[in-house]
């Protein structure tokens, strides 16, 4: 073991959504602190979102993030509908997840390419890739210029969407442009079978943390809306017992809270979903798995990359066959009518980083009295404060400079893909 | 409108964000089409979502989000000294946005309600104007891409910037969309600026006037229609308030 002395001080760490800085110290081999501290400015939805109308709570916390507003608002749309017992027709929860399934493949591309890439081919941003790699660069504007397209068609906006509401759709694509949707996902197959081989040729860092894994559970399929939630530690809840399965308390050190269950924090994410759903995937998905050497349960959080490269695929397979069932039916039924009524209800979404918890008490006027979110990046920020320190141990052992060791730190937390300004919102 | 007096050559350009949901920044990664074109008429020295390279010699600064923490507050001054042109990008940043929402309770109240006992640090939320001069405002809830490729060629082809002087209506009506008051719902279009191609309108959600009023709004006569249709002065404040981009009608 080397006597070295390491400082590093990552302040606003670059390529991630928010603001994040890491400190790392080491005397003489040893390790001092090792911390990932979120700096970023809080924004205080659960009081924002107090007094308003149930027509607005969505149009506000959709903006909690401007990568997964998708998913926020259909997780807000979730607890609101179930606050009130709303059944949402099936045609229309199928566009739902096609609507999800376009911001999946977004999120996960844009990460993959955009925020890790750069790392592994070792320039600062994708901008020189454009340059050096054109073909890998046209790999992400197609793929990612589909996803964006499909979440324009199905949600109305790409950021921040207009055409979901309460009980359905308040308005719907017409089936030639999904028919031309479809045709494009199948013509974009390629593109992510290539850039399953492109990652193929670059490893990932090897390391290991034992970890506790929580997402949803899937029946029948892989799961994205709605259903219990479960963890590789084997516990298993039913969605309303989201507070058990989060524990989420405040720290001092970080304006984001934390969260834990069987340990003293989990992860949730692609490869989350993938370890406890892996079999539930397209099996062109799990034989991409399979070959890009990632098997459940994985506990090497840089996995997660891979994992993100396998849902994009399974995504897009799943909804060319949604929307082949789609086009079957006769868009009658796209939106349940409802009563406003008081209740209390949750809404549990995977949405691209993870298992996202919104919760809503309602009056009988229809006004937000409670709410409650709970973010992935905000589950995941405990689990990377916890990485760090047996990663900077690892690395010191294995005798590496404080250069390689700073960069590993960053490549750590960005194969969470965090989403910080979501986690304090 | 306005000639932001900028060099000839490739204009450096720095990214910044405050408090926000980053998605404005998010759309000028957007649009893949034109992207590497968009990105070609500038030089990005500074845009930390995407790039590690951190320049400080940027002379156009765009600056996303509200502003609510001290700190926050001297990183905007220290940005605005360094720019020739600070160009404030969103309704967060032009007027607050939907985080004013906050500041319909007392401080220690939010901070209560979010971190019970460990309070964190917080201001009132302002728009950037408040605190720094703004030479350029892009309104929107994200920002419309198309608008800002327009605008950004026009500053560095030094053309006249132009924003839309009339309401949303117009471009809702050139989607032929059916009015939403005749579908009995409420929409702020009559008075909202255009720009947006009427997004939100053309998928049947009434306008939150997120890009603020147009040139020359009727509000007594809209305000007067909206209660004839059945909706309440407090529906209307609430609607009117959400994006805090009509902070001067002081009454509905
Ligand atoms: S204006 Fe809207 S999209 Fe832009 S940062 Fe603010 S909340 Fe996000
Ligand atoms: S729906 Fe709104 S924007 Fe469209 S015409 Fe009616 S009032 Fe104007
Ligand atoms: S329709 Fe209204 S709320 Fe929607 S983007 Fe346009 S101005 Fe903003
Ligand atoms: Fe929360
Ligand atoms: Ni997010």
């Amino acid at each position: 073991m080397s006597k070295c002395d390491l400082n590093i001080d990552v302040h606003h760490l670059t390529r991630v959504e928010g603001h994040g800085d890491i400190h790392v110290k080491v005397k003489n081999g040893k390790l001092v602190e090792a911390k990932w501290q979120v700096v970023e400015t809080p924004r205080y939805f659960e009081a924002m979102v107090k007094g308003l109308s149930i027509d607005l709570a969505p149009i506000l916390t959709a903006r909690i993030c401007g990568i997964c507003s998708i998913g926020h608002a259909l997780a807000s749309f979730r607890a609101i509908e179930r606050a009130m017992g709303v059944e949402v027709p099936k045609l229309a929860q199928k566009l739902r997840l096609l609507a999800k399934h376009g911001e999946t493949l977004q999120s996960h591309i844009l990460h993959v390419f955009f925020l890790a890439a750069p790392d592994f081919m070792n320039v600062g941003s994708v901008l020189p890739i454009v340059k050096s790699h054109p073909e890998v660069a046209a790999l992400a504007v197609k793929l990612k210029g589909l996803a964006n397209d499909m979440c324009d068609l199905i949600a109305g906006r790409t950021t921040h969407p207009v055409s979901i509401a309460i009980g359905g759709f308040s308005s719907v694509p017409k089936r030639e442009s999904l028919e031309s949707l479809r045709d494009r996902i199948k013509e974009t197959l390629p593109e992510i079978v290539t850039t399953a081989e492109f990652f193929k040729t670059i490893p990932m860092p090897d390391f290991v943390r034992e970890t506790e894994f929580v997402s949803l559970r899937g029946v029948n399929h892989y799961p994205w809306i709605g259903g219990d939630l479960i963890s590789t530690d084997g516990v298993v809840k039913p969605e309303n017992d989201y507070l058990a399965m989060t524990n989420e308390y405040v720290v001092d050190f970080t304006t984001t809270k934390f969260t834990k269950l069987s340990r003293e924090s989990f992860a949730a994410g692609a490869l989350a979903r993938f370890n406890n759903n892996h079999h539930y995937l397209y099996p062109e998905a799990r034989e991409m798995a399979e070959d890009l050497g990632l098997r459940a349960v994985n506990h090497n959080p840089f996995m997660n990359n891979v994992a993100q490269i396998v849902e994009s695929y399974h995504v897009m397979l799943e909804s060319i066959d949604m929307i082949n069932e789609l086009l079957d039916d006769d868009f009658s039924d796209v939106r349940a009518a409802f009563e406003i009524k008081a209740g209390k209800g949750v809404g549990a979404v995977e949405v691209p980083r993870g298992i996202l918890y919104h919760s809503y008490e309602l009056d009988d006027t229809g006004v937000v009295q409670k709410a409650n979110c709970i973010i992935p990046t905000t589950q995941n920020n405990a689990n990377i404060h916890h990485d760090l320190p047996e990663l900077v141990k690892l690395e010191v052992s294995k005798g590496r400079s404080e250069e390689d060791i700073t960069k590993l730190c960053e490549m750590l937390v960005r194969s969470y893909d965090p989403c910080i300004s979501c986690s304090v919102h | 409108m306005k000639y932001l007096g900028l060099g000839p050559q490739k204009p450096k350009v720095g990214v910044f964000d405050f408090t926000c949901c980053e998605g404005c920044e998010l759309q000028l990664a957007n649009k893949e089409t034109t992207l590497v074109d968009f990105l070609s008429l500038m030089e990005i020295v500074n845009f930390r979502e995407i790039s590690s390279d951190k320049g400080d010699d940027y002379e156009i600064a765009l600056i996303e989000g509200s502003i609510s923490r001290a700190d926050e507050i001297e990183r905007l001054k220290k940005i605005r000294e360094r720019a020739k042109v600070l160009v404030a990008i969103g309704t967060c940043a032009c007027f607050g946005g939907i985080n004013s929402l906050k500041n319909r309770y007392p401080i220690d109240e939010v901070n209560r309600e979010v971190y019970g006992e460990m309070p964190k640090e917080t201001l009132e939320v302002k728009p950037v104007k408040e605190y720094v001069q703004v030479d350029l405002a892009i309104p929107g809830c994200p920002i419309n891409k198309a608008e800002v490729e327009r605008i950004i060629v026009d500053v560095v082809t030094k053309a006249e910037i132009k924003f839309p002087k009339y309401p949303v209506c117009v471009e809702c009506k050139q989607h032929i969309n059916t009015c939403l008051f005749d579908l009995g719902q409420f929409c702020l279009g009559p008075v909202t600026q255009a720009g947006c191609d009427a997004v939100c309108t053309s998928g049947k959600m009434g306008c939150l006037g997120c890009r603020g009023p147009f040139e020359a709004p009727n509000f007594e006569a809209f305000f007067d229609i909206a209660k004839e249709k059945g909706f309440s002065k407090d529906y209307i404040k609430e609607r009117l308030s959400f994006f805090n981009a009509f902070s001067e009608v002081k009454d509905v």
